[in-house]
């Protein structure tokens, strides 16, 4: 069997082994057989690329924490419902059906991982980056989140706790970092600004204003 | 199933690699393997806890070696033929023997921002919990699926056979460990339960610290 010999980095007894070894082209196989076999719409695959690269974002998550920072009754909603609450914003959809929003405090701060594969809200801030779905981040932040976050240059104060969110079922968790100081009289569109990905993870925290 | 997916608190995995101005795909096959394996799932011949699963299922070294997408990809093959959406033979030589009878639920392109919007919610009609808010458990030892050997579950070995206290209660849902089996849904309670950190490790970073996770009824017994 070919794949004996040139694939041996492979585990062999599996289907995949028989594909090319180089993943691109391992992937442009199966598109091509799939597309061939009348499975699969080239212009589909397309579709979603450009939702996820260009449509679907941190941005929408930023939304969301800034109307809570701005808001009283909407930080209250989120806090209580954030699934129907993002839902009425749009965003809703897949890895994102069930939301729960944790809030920071000067007593507690949450961080968000999925240990066992790579679980992320999806609708709020679209594909995992790199680091979340690594092993180091994924084998690590649970035992030693401090040691992780200062790999982020974040440096928790003391007496400051840490909650670490593991994601091993369909929750999806967002982070409401607290509010900077002088944010006051921002509009939502400038609050937003200052939220940052991972201070919607729980590896960083939000700009200050300039 | 070999279980090195399961690596919350493991040692030796070195620093975590951030890139702040890392793009959406890297490279330009990450978002290909994203799309064909969403678009594969589309034709509805698997759900999402059986291509976890298939994830998991890889050998171990390629587990390991693999970067993400690599694992999507080589799991979506090995799916594929195990679900006989494509034969061996056709992954091997790259060749078609012909239309499969499921091209009738081919994703279309205009479909697309509609099915990405609907999602797929967990959430079923079920029993009412058994475990009210602030209730103390204990979690199931080993970690293990209990009616599949080596089968999937979604309790990570790290949290095995510890105490814990129901955070919050999120209705009934789709259980992991039969679902990805094709043993049906079978709807459980799901809570969030709250660990201490020095429970789970026996010596926390600091004080106070402490770990959540979402754990289904069956996966917890009353704490005696």
């Amino acid at each position: 069997m070919p794949h004996d010999h040139h694939y041996h980095d492979h585990d062999h007894d599996h289907d995949h082994a028989v594909l090319p070894p180089e993943p691109a082209l391992r992937v442009k196989a199966l598109e091509t057989l799939l597309t061939e076999k009348g499975l699969i719409d080239p212009a589909a695959l397309d579709a979603i690329i450009d939702i996820y690269q260009n449509q679907v974002g941190p941005q929408n998550g930023a939304l969301v924490v800034a109307k809570a920072w701005a808001d009283p009754d909407f930080k209250a909603r989120l806090l209580a419902d954030a699934t129907e609450v993002v839902a009425e914003l749009g965003f809703y959809g897949r890895q994102g059906e069930h939301i729960t929003v944790v809030e920071n405090t000067s007593e507690r701060h949450n961080v968000i991982v999925c240990t066992l594969c790579s679980c992320y809200p999806w609708p709020l801030l679209g594909i995992p980056p790199g680091w979340y779905k690594s092993d180091a981040y994924r084998a690590r932040v649970v035992r030693e989140p401090r040691a992780v976050l200062a790999e982020f240059g974040l440096a928790l104060p003391e007496g400051q706790a840490v909650r670490v969110w593991d994601s091993t079922a369909e929750m999806r968790y967002l982070v409401l970092p607290m509010r900077p100081e002088g944010t006051e009289g921002l509009s939502v569109g400038e609050l937003a600004a200052l939220v940052t990905r991972d201070s919607m993870v729980g590896t960083g925290v939000p700009k200050v204003p300039a | 199933m070999s279980r090195v997916h399961d690596m919350g608190g493991r040692w030796g995995d070195g620093t975590v690699p951030v890139d702040p101005d890392e793009p959406v795909f890297k490279d330009e096959w990450h978002g290909r393997a994203l799309a064909v394996t969403l678009a594969a799932g589309a034709l509805g011949q698997w759900t999402l806890d059986t291509s976890r699963h298939a994830r998991e299922a890889l050998g171990t070294k390629d587990y390991t070696r693999f970067g993400y997408y690599e694992k999507w990809i080589s799991a979506l093959a090995d799916l594929l033929v195990a679900k006989g959406v494509v034969s061996r033979e056709e992954l091997a030589t790259g060749q078609s023997n012909g239309d499969s009878p499921l091209a009738d639920r081919k994703l279309l392109a205009e479909r697309v921002p509609a099915v990405l919007a609907k999602g797929g919610p967990s959430a079923r009609d079920g029993a009412a919990p058994l475990y009210p808010v602030g209730a103390r458990v204990t979690t199931r030892r080993p970690a293990r699926n209990v009616m599949v050997e080596g089968g999937h579950t979604r309790l990570p070995a790290y949290a095995a056979g510890v105490e814990g206290v129901i955070l919050s209660q999120h209705g009934a849902h789709v259980l992991p460990d039969t679902n990805a089996h094709g043993m049906g849904e079978c709807p459980e309670p799901l809570y969030t339960v709250l660990f201490r950190a020095s429970d789970l490790w026996g010596r926390a970073e600091n004080e106070g610290d402490e770990v959540t996770l979402d754990l289904w009824e069956s996966y917890l017994e009353p704490l005696a």
